[in-house]
């Protein structure tokens, strides 16, 4: 009670000095008067709005999101008929592949890992280096690039309209567009709005539950969004965990030659040569390893590089620290804080497809 | 002479440009004399307006209130620049020589977008 007065109050300070003061007055460095009670309105930001964003022109129906997850698991949407989005983005591994880095065409190494899709409803943008904006925008890249699933959209598309169900499926769910890249990419990207973690323990923990998180977890997210501790949540932001940001945050493999330069390719600028996207942090227990070059697995390490402040540092993100002050006991915290971020498991039936 | 005028984060641009429009219409007009400084905000990674209309000639004075480092970007044709990036409470100024419209951007922070409308 005393707490939350205490903070109202400092809002109001805070306010009063800004409108004296105007852009002049700095902001308190602890710009988030969090109080770390369940329930507490101060933390409601950490919740997801319940629909993420959806483009007017797809909003989506059941018949759009059955369409879309067939589409997902069909291993027969690339050259070989033998790889489907789910190859790579696997329900049983998180979304993702538990691969260091992607298997492509042929079984051939991709340079960089596999992203999970739980919450990429959420991002506004997409891919390590924001190339893509939207998951409609996305959805087609995979199924033709040569070094993934090699497909010939020229083939498919009369394919997918000569195969019964996939005719019939197309005609429910997008009854006056056809079947075409673009129907294609809209029913893929309504099956992965549909991939969401928002029922964690630390989300129910913001609702109210009290009992969701322990002691030390508590202590976790405090040293989480801390500036002074762990510093996280600069890039690792509410809702979901990421400022949709890009960022080198100095991993050994910026060392290499040449370094995969990352978000520079989209952005020429040098402070982005090494920057990849911030990703989510939710299910983050289910989809090790970690980082763009999957080069550290398991979150004790993680935690490790960004108290160490990262290992190559010649174009570290400003916002990242080049050290921390953080003992044993603390990164544990933190790292139990990470394991609360784990939704429940939710079953999965797959799908029948159309022969 | 220099008019200085400040945008804070959530007063109207529109009251100032028309002040700023008004004085120039009221006296006689020289270019090199009447530029003006605008200030833009950064705080809770957004710019604090969406577009500003300026004047050729004009300075933009982008100040930080994150508390965290944001960059100032645009590879427009009517003025292209790197700020560079820089912490809360320090700023960064340009002036636009050029007439056109110029597209700034945060590159650590996509969604960071204005547009400057340089007449
Ligand atoms: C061969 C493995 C593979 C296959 C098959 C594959 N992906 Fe991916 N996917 C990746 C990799 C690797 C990336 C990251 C690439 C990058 O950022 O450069 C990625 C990125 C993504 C992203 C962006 C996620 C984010 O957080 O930015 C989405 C969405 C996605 N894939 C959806 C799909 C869909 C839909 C399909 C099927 C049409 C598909 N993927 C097929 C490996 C694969
Ligand atoms: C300067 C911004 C920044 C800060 C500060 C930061 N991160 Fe990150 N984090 C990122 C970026 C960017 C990546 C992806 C980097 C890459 O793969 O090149 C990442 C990746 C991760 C990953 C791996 C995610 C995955 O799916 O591979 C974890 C886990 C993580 N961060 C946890 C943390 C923790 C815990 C902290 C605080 C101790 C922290 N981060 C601080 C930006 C940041
Ligand atoms: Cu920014």
């Amino acid at each position: 009670m005393w707490k939350e007065l205490n903070g109202r109050v400092k809002y109001l300070l805070k306010t009063i000095l800004l409108l004296i003061g105007g852009t002049s007055v700095g902001y308190s460095a602890a710009d988030h008067d969090y109080v770390f009670e369940a329930g507490h309105s101060s933390l409601q930001e950490w919740l997801l709005p319940d629909l993420p964003p959806i483009p007017d022109d797809n909003r989506p129906t059941a018949s759009r999101i059955e369409l879309g997850k067939k589409l997902f698991f069909d291993p027969r949407l690339s050259g070989h008929g033998n790889m489907s989005c789910a190859t790579c983005h696997s329900p049983m591994l998180g979304w993702s592949d538990g691969l260091a880095t992607a298997r492509g065409f042929k079984s051939q190494i991709l340079p960089r890992a596999t992203p999970t899709i739980v919450n990429v409803a959420y991002n506004s943008i997409q891919m390590w280096d924001g190339r893509k904006r939207s998951l409609e925008d996305q959805a087609i890249g995979p199924m033709e690039a040569v070094a993934e699933m090699h497909a010939n959209l020229a083939e498919l598309i009369p394919w997918l309209g000569n195969n019964e169900g996939y005719k019939s499926l197309f005609k429910s769910a997008y009854p006056n567009e056809g079947i075409n890249r673009s129907t294609l990419a809209k029913a893929i990207a309504s099956f992965e709005r549909t991939i969401i973690s928002n029922d964690s323990p630390f989300d129910q923990w913001v609702k109210g539950n009290s009992t969701a998180l322990s002691k030390q977890q508590i202590l976790g997210f405090k040293l989480f969004v801390s500036e002074d501790k762990g510093n996280c949540a600069v890039c690792h932001s509410a809702p979901n965990f990421t400022d949709n940001g890009f960022h080198n945050i100095g991993l050994k493999s910026f060392g290499n030659e040449p370094p995969d330069l990352g978000r520079f390719s989209q952005k020429p600028l040098a402070i982005m040569k090494g920057a990849f996207k911030t990703p989510t942090l939710r299910d983050i227990t289910l989809t090790a390893p970690y980082f763009h070059d999957g080069s550290i697995t398991t979150l004790t390490d993680v935690v490790d590089h960004y108290v160490r402040g990262g290992d190559i540092k010649t174009n570290l993100s400003p916002n990242m620290k080049t050290s921390l002050d953080l003992n044993s006991e603390e990164v544990a915290a933190i790292i139990a804080f990470l394991q609360a971020l784990e939704g429940t498991p939710k079953p999965i039936t797959l799908p029948m497809l159309p022969l | 002479m220099m008019i200085r005028e400040q945008l804070k984060n959530k007063s109207k641009p529109f009251s100032i440009l028309s002040l700023v429009l008004m004085w120039s219409l009221i006296l006689n007009y020289q270019s090199t004399v009447w530029a003006a400084e605008f200030e833009v905000g950064q705080k809770n990674k957004a710019f604090s307006v969406p577009v500003l209309k300026i004047k050729q000639g004009d300075t933009v004075k982008f100040t930080n209130n994150d508390p965290f480092f944001h960059n100032v970007f645009s590879l427009s044709d009517a003025k292209f620049f790197d700020l560079g990036s820089f912490p809360q409470g320090e700023f960064r100024q340009v002036t636009f020589d050029k007439k056109g419209t110029v597209e700034v951007e945060c590159a650590i922070h996509p969604t960071m977008k204005l547009k400057i409308i340089v007449e």
